[in-house]
């Protein structure tokens, strides 16, 4: 979409051609659970850190399917691992196998 | 009784020589290997505990119980515990007999190490004593009982079920090898021994075989081809131990030793860690005892198999067999041995755990909840009376039930507490340990720690087994009680503080992994229960309860995987149709509720319900 600089606010358009979107596959090649969320928040409610810091599973996902790593990377790093979501998860992600293999995956230069 | 031979030597004694030579040289390395690998302070800890009378006394005790006579097995299951204590035991007898027999008749022999193994070939019978005769009566039972109890593990490889094994380990050539050698190591030392009997005597077994093999083979040129045979036997046995699982015959005793110096694993493959897989006899216990193993697919998962890989440094398949253990703790629990595989398993996912950068900054935004920082109680409390902090954990936020009638038991108790994570709370740090990342969790412990200091608190409760086992064993709290719910309203009831009333209900109990095993906590729920309702037994409960399948553990078990788990120890729960399943775990609580066919409450829920 061509971005006529008219804009208030910058573009939060997604390209996904701009991305490199290598590494989201090779996590769905590794934890192919990635791809049955279905972003319904029950991870993000039950959270323990909820409130106290930015870390939401289900943005998690969605940012790393858009390439938004670092963000992403940096919500991950504040998990404590209690498995909270991997309980509540109705579509049965192992939630607490993904999260270490997201920052396995993405902190290879 | 004297000497046969001047010299005391025959050549076919070179491949016992040979074979227990390099067994013993491979067991000096090794011991040494061990020690060396050990971390700084479990070294002093283990050279401290060769000083200590009264840990010697404990080692001896357990090396008698554990190695030779095999109490363990004996109380699960008489016949395993016979077969397994006929051939440590009887065999541990004949080394000493013969040794003893040396002493007594040829006492200058005594310094060749093979004169006592072959003690008969190297003696004639010059007239018959009363000692004599009792020690090769001795001699001839135990070999007796050891045939019998290499018998029984011939027939427990054709049906392992009437050991009440279901299933039994997959052996590899080396292991099948040494099997078959161990197997005729004894039958032909009878032979061996009937053989010369007519020269060197004998007793009610040794004798009759002789009078009966010298009816049809009247000449003594089989006499040595036997004796060759047994020392062949016995060398190559030893030669192929340091790859087999027979290893655990030497090196099981010198884990005990180190187990009593209180060592703990430190590295999945370095130091005590080599004696604990060493020491693994693969007798497969532990698949039978695996909740995974209801699928046939997950027996490969077993950590029998885990701690053959381990052995073998097959590093990719030992990880995916450490990451999908459940931890329950149930093979450590059955371990004739008491392989510590789940530490081992725990260092392992550490050791292979990707670096990943946490941020906990944000800890520091956690505080006490409300009620528990402005009450007036934070002070100190008075004299005589106790002030508890209920720290609910991340689980039993999700089942608000339990915090709720926690919460009911103790106002009526009258008792004085206060709630420290109402509004959230940061994690005990056992997830972290148990995914092995322990330098990750230390940060938490810190935090909950200063929290918990900070409230002046006497006693902390807990209603999570999980979060129980991690304050009891990582958390430093010298001061603060730590107690689980089930044991406190335990205590309340006894000092009357509470009263119940018997509804009559059945109910059965099922043991949480990490309150039982992890924490031996098994009589005080029960006997509550007791209280309240007719308490039932599932098939297996105690020390073999069956995880509820949500356990955290596991880092790779699947949905599905989990819930065949679950359903599988559901049935186990209904064995004596109770009306309602009562647990004492949120996670167990949350992991049964939506398969059960019965009611699942949680302890908690059920003693407010009947109080009076």
């Amino acid at each position: 979409m061509i971005d006529f600089g008219y804009g208030i606010s910058p573009s939060s358009a997604i390209n996904l051609d701009k991305f490199d979107r290598t590494r989201f596959e090779e996590l769905a090649r590794e934890e192919p659970d990635v791809l049955k969320c279905m972003a319904c928040g029950s991870c993000a409610a039950s959270c323990p850190t909820a409130g106290h810091s930015d870390m939401n599973l289900r943005k998690v996902i969605l940012l790393l399917g858009r390439g938004r790593e670092d963000e992403a990377l940096r919500m991950v790093s504040h998990c404590m691992l209690c498995g909270k979501c991997l309980i509540v998860c109705p579509r049965g992600i192992n939630t607490r196998h993904l999260i270490p293999s997201v920052t396995k995956i993405y902190q290879k230069k | 009784m004297k000497d046969r031979f001047i010299s005391g030597y025959n050549d076919f004694v070179l491949p016992f020589v040979i074979g227990m030579s390099f067994i013993l040289i491979y067991l000096a390395i090794g011991i040494i290997r061990v020690i060396a690998q050990l971390p700084a302070q479990d070294r002093k800890k283990f050279f401290l505990s060769l000083i200590n009378p009264k840990l010697w006394i404990i080692n001896l005790k357990d090396i008698i119980c554990d190695v030779l006579l095999h109490t363990r097995i004996w109380k699960r299951k008489p016949l395993l515990g016979y077969m397994h204590s006929s051939i440590a035991f009887g065999w541990f007898m004949l080394i000493v007999l013969g040794h003893i027999e040396t002493w007594m008749f040829v006492p200058d022999r005594l310094s060749t190490f093979y004169y006592p193994v072959f003690f008969r070939f190297f003696v004639m019978e010059t007239d018959h004593t009363i000692g004599g005769s009792f020690f090769f009566f001795l001699m001839d039972f135990f070999l007796l009982i050891v045939l019998s109890g290499v018998f029984l593990a011939m027939f427990k490889r054709i049906r392992s079920r009437i050991f009440g094994m279901r299933r039994t380990t997959n052996n590899q050539l080396p292991d099948r090898i040494a099997m078959y050698c161990l197997w005729a190591i004894f039958p032909v030392r009878l032979l061996a021994e009937s053989f010369t009997a007519g020269i060197a005597g004998g007793s009610f077994l040794t004798r009759p075989m002789y009078w009966l093999f010298s009816n049809f083979l009247t000449n003594t040129y089989h006499i040595l081809p036997t004796w060759w045979a047994y020392s062949t036997l016995l060398g190559t046995f030893f030669v192929l131990l340091p790859f087999t699982r027979y290893m655990h015959i030497p090196t099981e005793a010198f884990l005990i030793v180190l187990r009593n110096a209180g060592i703990k694993v430190s590295h999945p493959r370095k130091g005590y860690s080599i004696a604990q897989i060493y020491s693994c006899s693969n007798c497969g216990m532990c698949i039978d005892a695996c909740p995974m193993m209801g699928q046939k697919k997950n027996l490969r998962y077993a950590t029998v198999y885990f701690n053959r890989l381990l052995r073998r440094r097959n590093w990719a398949r030992c990880e995916e067999s450490a990451d999908k253990c459940l931890m329950c703790g149930k093979c450590v629990a059955v371990c004739p041995v008491g392989v510590d595989s789940c530490n081992i398993k725990r260092s392992l996912r550490g050791l292979k755990a990707a670096p990943a950068p946490a941020d906990y900054g944000y800890f520091s935004t956690y505080s006490l909840s409300e009620s528990a920082t402005t009450s007036p109680s934070s002070a100190e409390p008075a004299a005589g009376q106790e002030k508890i902090l209920y720290y609910a954990g991340c689980m039993t936020q999700l089942t608000p039930v339990i915090s709720k009638a926690v919460g009911t038991v103790l106002d009526r108790a009258g008792v004085n507490w206060e709630f420290m994570d109402r509004d959230g709370g940061i994690c005990c740090g056992r997830p972290l340990i148990l995914a092995g990342r322990d330098e990750r969790a230390r940060e938490m412990i810190r935090s909950n720690t200063e929290l918990i200091r900070q409230s002046g608190a006497t006693v902390l409760l807990l209603s999570c087994p999980i979060c129980y086992k991690v304050f009891r064993e990582n958390y430093d709290l010298k001061g603060i009680r730590i107690v689980h719910y089930t044991e406190y309203f335990d205590e309340l009831v006894r000092l009357g503080r509470i009263t119940l009333r018997n509804s009559g209900e059945k109910l059965v109990y099922h043991d949480p992994c990490e309150l039982g095993r992890g924490c031996k906590v098994y009589k005080e729920p029960r006997r509550v229960l007791g209280a309240v309702g007719e308490l039932v037994e599932a098939e297996k409960h105690h020390d073999e309860s069956i995880c509820c399948g949500g356990s955290l553990g596991s880092l790779t078990l699947s949905y599905e995987d989990r819930k065949d788990i679950t359903m599988h120890s559901l049935d186990n729960l209904l064995y004596a149709s109770p009306e309602r399943i009562v647990t004492a775990c949120p996670l167990c609580l949350k992991t049964f509720s939506p398969y059960s066919p019965k009611k699942v409450s949680d302890f908690a829920e059920v003693v407010a319900q009947n109080m009076n």
